[in-house]
């Protein structure tokens, strides 16, 4: 028995077993900067990830002007109006009490990404300062935080964060702190796995031999050359985000209404999906574009930051 | 076993940490003294903390779960009840994961950047990220609905109506075995690819083995590794963590059971499934380990 990480189910994670495969060469000293630059070239060269990226920003301008950019108020009630097929008036349609979809989709974009992103934030902040303890230090720091972790991660991730909520209570801020705890292991093994590959490269050692202190070393040298593959995964899990936020708020426990969560939305339709395919249609195909082009950026941001996968996406490696 | 230790603490102190009295939370507004004491007692909810969860755990180990709040029955009962819908479901999907990644994976990977590669790319893709109760509904509209051919959702026991029990699974194995399938084709792809490119497959073409030879012995046994693994994996998330797709389609599960407990705040069956799911995956994770060294000699050193 090996008790070695898996994969959680349904989360690809980044970077898995290939701890060294980040690292640049020894003779890049200061390798951050000008990278950056490099990675977004790269990444503009790839049709799908720059689509996505463009996709992405559009839906995020979308949401920071979300007020100006919809049609009607997102609690708009037009009983007159209610049940509309999409037409020029309403492209959406509208739904039971007569608000135009368009608009509660435009506004949803802005409550889906809060939520995704305060996830990721927290699991971000906290997984991959304990995957850099736990990988920097290792020994007992290491066995104690990654025992800690997996016990986390022994959890079905949803069901994890339906308990969270069932004891903290529905609502945004909520759920956003039940995915976030939920995706904090994800985060730690990534950094950790990236860190191990790290640790003792020539520039690491030279500089601790020069008297470097820890700190030091570990935001000087070690995050930055850890980073590629937290920066996958940070994309990918924005994606699981953005789809557990959905699926919480579809059963009830996400945030609550009248907000216009696209989940809840969903949930909303489902009811007269026979009568009025467009209520439930719409949402979900916002949720899906969103949720695809993070995980098409985070695949495009692989590709570029991780060359042996690269080799190996581009067929065969041969 | 650390962890599994570490996982019943955490699943205990989870109803503790309950802001406010959970009986009370449980039976509502309206409900006399007598039944409030009553229940708190059979719960055993008037003893020291430590003490509770020494005997839940002690409990669990017995295959005793506690009781119920609301139906008064054994957790453990309620689960086996539970328990038929959500292994064929869990097994069903896992099969359509099965026959959509192994073939797709495999040629996607013997011809890179083919049209069959770039198709199954694209669909793993969608597959990945599409919200998998939202086709759950899409899927309802169309076959229940316009085309009238399968019900809508349910679950009937094999034994009693065979075509029926058929009709029902279709849809959400279809719908969950889709996102697994989706998962498992990029893994599939990737490790044959990875395995195509060995060293040892070079010295076997070199040796001017025959193509078929090469591959079944000497890409597929390779490549059949990382695929225990995420099969593993996967099937561990489709025994519990469906409950959206088992909501969609009525289906009796245990996901369900997790969602309704916490809906009418029914803490002891909320605990009971959790832990059990934590265990089923903690399970399935060692018998991985296990097959691990079986099939593959150069571990078992």
């Amino acid at each position: 028995m090996t008790g070695q990480p898996l994969p959680p189910p349904d989360a690809p994670v980044a970077g898995q077993g290939d701890a060294k495969g980040t690292s640049p060469g020894p003779t890049t000293l200061r390798p951050v900067r000008p990278r950056w630059r490099e990675t977004l070239g790269l990444l503009a060269r790839n049709p799908t990830a720059a689509t996505a990226t463009l996709v992405l920003i559009g839906i995020i301008l979308m949401s920071v002007f979300d007020e100006t950019l919809a049609p009607q108020g997102p609690n708009e009630i037009d009983v007159a109006d209610r049940l509309q097929s999409p037409s020029w008036s309403h492209p959406f349609g509208t739904d039971d009490l007569g608000r135009d979809i368009l608009s509660r989709v435009i506004l949803g974009a802005g409550v889906s990404l809060r939520v995704g992103f305060l996830a990721v934030g927290i699991a971000l902040v906290i997984g991959t300062l304990i995957g850099l303890l736990a990988g920097f230090y290792g020994r007992w720091v290491d066995d104690v935080l990654m025992r800690i972790m997996d016990m986390f991660f022994a959890f079905p991730a949803v069901l994890l964060a339906i308990a969270i909520l069932a004891v903290r209570g529905p609502g945004s801020g909520n759920t956003a702190l039940a995915i976030g705890i939920v995706y904090i292991p994800i985060f730690a093994r990534v950094t950790r796995a990236s860190v191990l590959g790290v640790r003792e490269e020539v520039y690491v050692r030279a500089s601790r031999s020069v008297g470097a202190s820890d700190l030091r070393l570990l935001t000087r040298h070690v995050l930055p050359n850890a980073a590629p593959p937290i920066i996958v995964q940070t994309s990918i899990s924005l994606a699981f985000a953005v789809l557990a936020e959905a699926a919480l708020s579809f059963l009830g426990l996400g945030t609550q209404p009248p907000s216009p969560s696209w989940g809840l939305m969903l949930a909303e339709g489902r009811g007269f999906i026979d009568l009025a395919w467009w209520l439930a249609f719409f949402p979900g195909m916002a949720i899906f574009l969103t949720v695809l082009c993070f995980n098409l950026l985070g695949d495009g941001l692989r590709d570029v930051l991780d060359p042996k996968q690269r080799t190996l996406m581009a067929g065969g490696g041969r | 076993m650390v962890v599994l230790a570490g996982v019943s603490v955490i699943v205990f102190a989870l109803v503790h940490l309950v802001p406010g009295d959970p009986v009370r939370l449980a039976l509502g507004t309206r409900f006399s003294q007598e039944t409030y004491d009553a229940l708190r007692e059979r719960s055993g909810l008037d003893q020291p903390l430590v003490q509770q969860f020494f005997s839940w755990l002690g409990g669990a180990l017995t295959g005793d779960l506690g009781v119920s709040f609301r139906s008064g029955d054994t957790v453990t009962s309620l689960i086996a009840e539970r328990l038929p819908a959500t292994l064929t479901l869990a097994f069903a999907s896992i099969l359509v994961a099965l026959a959509i990644a192994i073939p797709l994976g495999t040629i996607s990977a013997l011809r890179p950047r083919s049209l069959v590669d770039r198709f199954a790319t694209v669909i793993s893709q969608f597959g990945i990220s599409v919200p998998d109760f939202w086709v759950a509904i899409v899927l309802i509209l169309v076959f229940a609905g316009t085309l009238g051919w399968l019900p809508s959702g349910g679950y009937v026991p094999l034994s009693e109506d065979p075509l029926g029990w058929l009709q029902r699974l279709i849809m959400p194995a279809v719908v969950t075995g889709t996102v697994s399938g989706s998962v498992i084709t990029r893994f599939v792809r990737s490790s044959v690819l990875e395995a195509l490119g060995a060293d040892h497959v070079r010295t076997a073409q070199a040796k001017g083995l025959p193509a078929r030879q090469v591959f079944t012995w000497h890409v597929l046994r390779n490549a059949l590794l990382p695929l225990v693994t995420v099969t593993g994996v996967q099937l561990a998330y489709l025994l519990s963590g469906v409950v959206v797709v088992e909501i969609v389609f009525s289906w009796p599960g245990l996901g369900q059971l997790a969602l309704q407990s916490v809906q009418s705040r029914d803490y002891p069956v909320l605990q009971g499934a959790i832990l059990l799911f934590a265990v089923v995956f903690l399970v399935i994770n060692l018998i991985v380990d296990l097959l691990y060294t079986a099939i593959d000699p150069r571990i078992r050193r």
